[in-house]
């Protein structure tokens, strides 16, 4: 090969993965406006069928946040050249420019079994002056879906196990409302990328791979920690009650119910570092909790989840008493089975 | 946005901010909540006349927002068909001001407001319209881990928890505002410099209550300053759903101190509750044993110059503390009275000067305190009706100063 040709492919090459990575409009990301739609952003090549771009990975959690039985897709965005930094306890470190991307859908299955019915994409976006939350919310037509601000009420169904379709009143988040859940001291952060609970295998299109891994091969992530702990999934059954219950607690209750959350004020604190028992709920009495206490003494009153604050709230659907606050409409039969058994066991 | 109506104003005092009027419509709460998000720092946000039908809570997180209507009788927010959120209302930015509307029938709280660094409530009325019922939301006016707080003018009737409570906050103050048919009319608990007056509690099961309670992130609640406040026939039945703190409160208590530190009650009029005027007592969870930095005893308390008359006509025998008090009084509830729980080394050789009961000048009031140790031992009688005993000089606390906004006309 002359070395004319060798510069020839080089350029060509160069050109190339150039237009590979021109597919994500960064400009679009670090900008004080939204886009209109989210196609604006080039996270897809084939946006509604959900297939991301080759340099927006997906990923899924190990125990993931509950939200009206909604599937979820999320996907991560780090610019090129760029990444992750490994943080102990928390979640990655990301680069200015990075997005975490995750779209709620539900399966319509009167019509087939793999059609879903894309409802919104939510987006949080590292800007130079820190994340930004913003969401897109779909169209009828399912081609596109559409900046939105104030929030809003969609009214759709899902089908539960036995295929049964429930109605639903799914509400669209506001700007504000992303924050209550994602503010942390007074910053807004992500709440689901922790390594230690993407810490999983995970079949991608070449095959298995820890997920850890495959960010680091990526090149999303710098070092290789190989010492990262794994929440447990709250499903598997072989991990310990505790561990279960504590990683769904963490990850469903713990981004406000901690001394840095929007809901420290109340003094429960459910993330998966607190070890103070009563901070944890054991025999606390309530603080301002209104009617949310049920008329009951004490968050978690241990042998007795029926006498438990902690599990009225996840059972209820009322606004006013029911727990986390937003972000679901409708009880999670599992997670309440699960931290019934986890009150009646302790002792 | 093609609703709004967007007008460039001057304010009189040169600020220059944008008018966003929003009228009543089908989507009010859209309307509301986009303007709520889309404002800038120093904009009005103009809610006119009439009932806007509010079926998801509302927020706002920008600073230096007014967010105002045109009485709280012409500008109602009706919150009846409220399908999600736990208040009405969250604010968590700074500097904003609320004025002239009403909030009503909230599933939760009415408004909330958390962490914000001047707040400012002004000619409010937050109501739960069916009178008092536990189903009704827990808080009316509910400031929490604020600082520069101001409650002027409102109106807060029916909450199953506190009419106007302020939680875990600094600077306060609670003026000209009207509490009624809520459990507690107005709360400040865990919170430092607090001055409440000119206010009106009647016809709730308490009417004002001065608390710390442990286990929080803010603690030792001190500087609180209650004078020339209304506190009348606080005769409703407490309907709070239980295990909330505020449902031990009995029927027809006047003013409860509990666990706070430099508290001066002073030139109140405080008549008509069939429990008792003012109670003075200590948090007497067992858990305060464990608790960190909390003192779970009253201290520096001084109550002067109060005008008490007509009570314990009709204790709450339901409640501990009244049943507790009655069977000590016998026949004569007293107007004050003081629990007399103090740490066991100072039941044995007394408090330090600077943290002792001062009782001066109360017009025609009764004191009963309990002496502990007498109680303990199942001595008969075990208290002291002699207020003299408690006579000092009283040590006025200073009036408590905020940062009111530039833009507000006192």
């Amino acid at each position: 090969m002359t070395k004319k040709v060798a510069t020839k492919i080089c350029i060509v090459f160069l050109f190339l993965s150039c237009n590979i990575y021109a597919s994500v409009n960064e400009e679009a990301i670090l900008s004080d406006d939204y886009p209109n739609t989210l196609s604006e952003f080039g996270f897809f090549s084939d946006q509604a069928k959900q297939i991301p771009e080759v340099d927006v990975l997906s990923y899924s959690l190990i125990t993931p946040l509950f939200s009206d039985y909604a599937n979820k897709n999320r996907f991560v965005y780090v610019p090129q050249g760029r990444t992750a930094e490994y943080q102990n306890n928390d979640v990655f470190k990301f680069p200015i420019g990075s997005v975490l991307i995750k779209t709620f859908s539900y399966k319509k299955m009167n019509v087939n079994n793999s059609e879903k019915q894309l409802i919104e994409t939510r987006l949080l976006l590292n800007k130079k002056n820190g994340w930004d939350a913003v969401t897109y919310v779909w169209n009828e037509d399912q081609d596109e879906a559409f900046l939105n601000i104030a929030g809003k009420t969609i009214l759709t169904e899902y089908f539960d196990e036995s295929g049964m379709p429930i109605n639903i009143r799914y509400r669209v988040p506001n700007k504000n409302q992303c924050k209550e859940c994602h503010l942390k001291n007074d910053s807004l952060v992500p709440i689901g990328p922790k390594p230690r609970n993407l810490n999983r295998m995970v079949h991608y299109s070449d095959g298995p791979m820890n997920q850890l891994l495959k960010w680091e091969t990526m090149n999303l992530t710098a070092e290789n920690h190989e010492d990262i702990p794994a929440v447990a999934d709250f499903t598997n059954s072989n991990e310990s009650l505790d561990k279960r219950a504590r990683a769904y607690l963490d990850i469903n209750c713990g981004h406000c119910h901690s001394k840095t959350g929007s809901a420290n004020t109340t003094g429960l604190y459910l993330n998966l570092n607190e070890s103070n028992k009563k901070s944890i709920g054991i025999f606390k009495p309530p603080v301002a909790a209104g009617r949310g206490a049920g008329n009951f003494k004490y968050s978690i009153v241990p042998g007795n989840p029926d006498q438990s604050i902690l599990l009225y709230r996840m059972i209820s659907d009322e606004p006013d008493i029911m727990m986390p606050e937003s972000g679901r409409a409708i009880a999670h039969q599992e997670g309440i089975d699960l931290i019934r058994e986890w009150i009646t066991a302790m002792e | 946005m093609r609703i709004l109506i967007i007008i460039t104003f001057f304010f009189s005092f040169g600020v220059l901010g944008d008018v966003i009027i929003v009228p009543p419509s089908d989507n009010a709460q859209e309307r509301i909540q986009e303007a709520l998000i889309l404002a800038n720092p120093g904009d009005e946000i103009h809610l006119t006349s009439g009932t806007y039908f509010i079926e998801d809570g509302l927020s706002l997180d920008i600073d230096n927002i007014i967010l105002s209507g045109e009485g709280h009788e012409n500008t109602i927010l009706d919150f009846t068909n409220q399908m999600t959120g736990a208040q009405g209302l969250l604010i968590t930015s700074n500097k904003v001001m609320l004025k002239d509307f009403a909030i009503i029938n909230t599933k939760g709280d009415a408004i909330k407001a958390i962490g914000s660094d001047g707040i400012y409530f002004i000619n409010l009325r937050t109501e739960w319209t069916g009178g008092p019922k536990s189903s009704n939301g827990a808080y009316g006016l509910y400031p929490v881990q604020s600082k520069d707080v101001l409650i002027d003018g409102c109106i807060a009737i029916g909450a199953s928890d506190a009419g106007i409570y302020v939680g875990q906050s600094e600077n306060i103050i609670v003026r000209n505002s009207r509490a009624e048919f809520n459990v507690a009319g107005i709360e400040i608990e865990n919170s430092y410099y607090a001055d409440v007056y000119n206010n009106i509690a009647q016809h709730n099961t308490g009417g004002i209550l001065v608390f710390d309670l442990p286990d929080l992130p803010q603690q030792g609640g001190h500087h609180v300053r209650v004078f020339n406040n209304q506190i009348l026939d606080n005769d409703t039945d407490n309907f709070a759903p239980e295990g909330n703190i505020v449902g031990e409160v009995p029927r027809g208590t006047g003013i409860i101190i509990m666990a706070n530190s430099d508290v001066e009650i002073f030139d109140n009029d405080i008549s008509g509750n069939g429990t008792m005027n003012i109670a003075i007592v200590s948090y007497s969870y067992e858990e305060a044993i464990n608790a960190t930095d909390y003192y779970p005893h009253p201290r520096g308390i001084q109550v002067h110059d109060n005008r008490l008359s007509n009570s314990g006509f009709n204790p709450d025998m339901d409640k501990e503390i009244a049943a507790i008090v009655k069977g000590l009084a016998k026949q004569t509830m007293p107007d004050i009275f003081w629990d007399g729980v103090l740490p066991l080394s100072q039941m044995i050789f007394g408090q330090p000067n600077e943290d002792r009961l001062v009782l001066m000048d109360n017009v025609d009031s009764s004191f009963m305190a309990i002496k502990p140790i007498q109680y303990m031992l199942s001595i008969p009688n075990p208290v002291t009706r002699d207020s003299i005993d408690f006579r000092g000089n009283i040590k006025p606390l200073d009036a408590v100063k905020i940062d009111l906004p530039s833009r507000y006309n006192d």
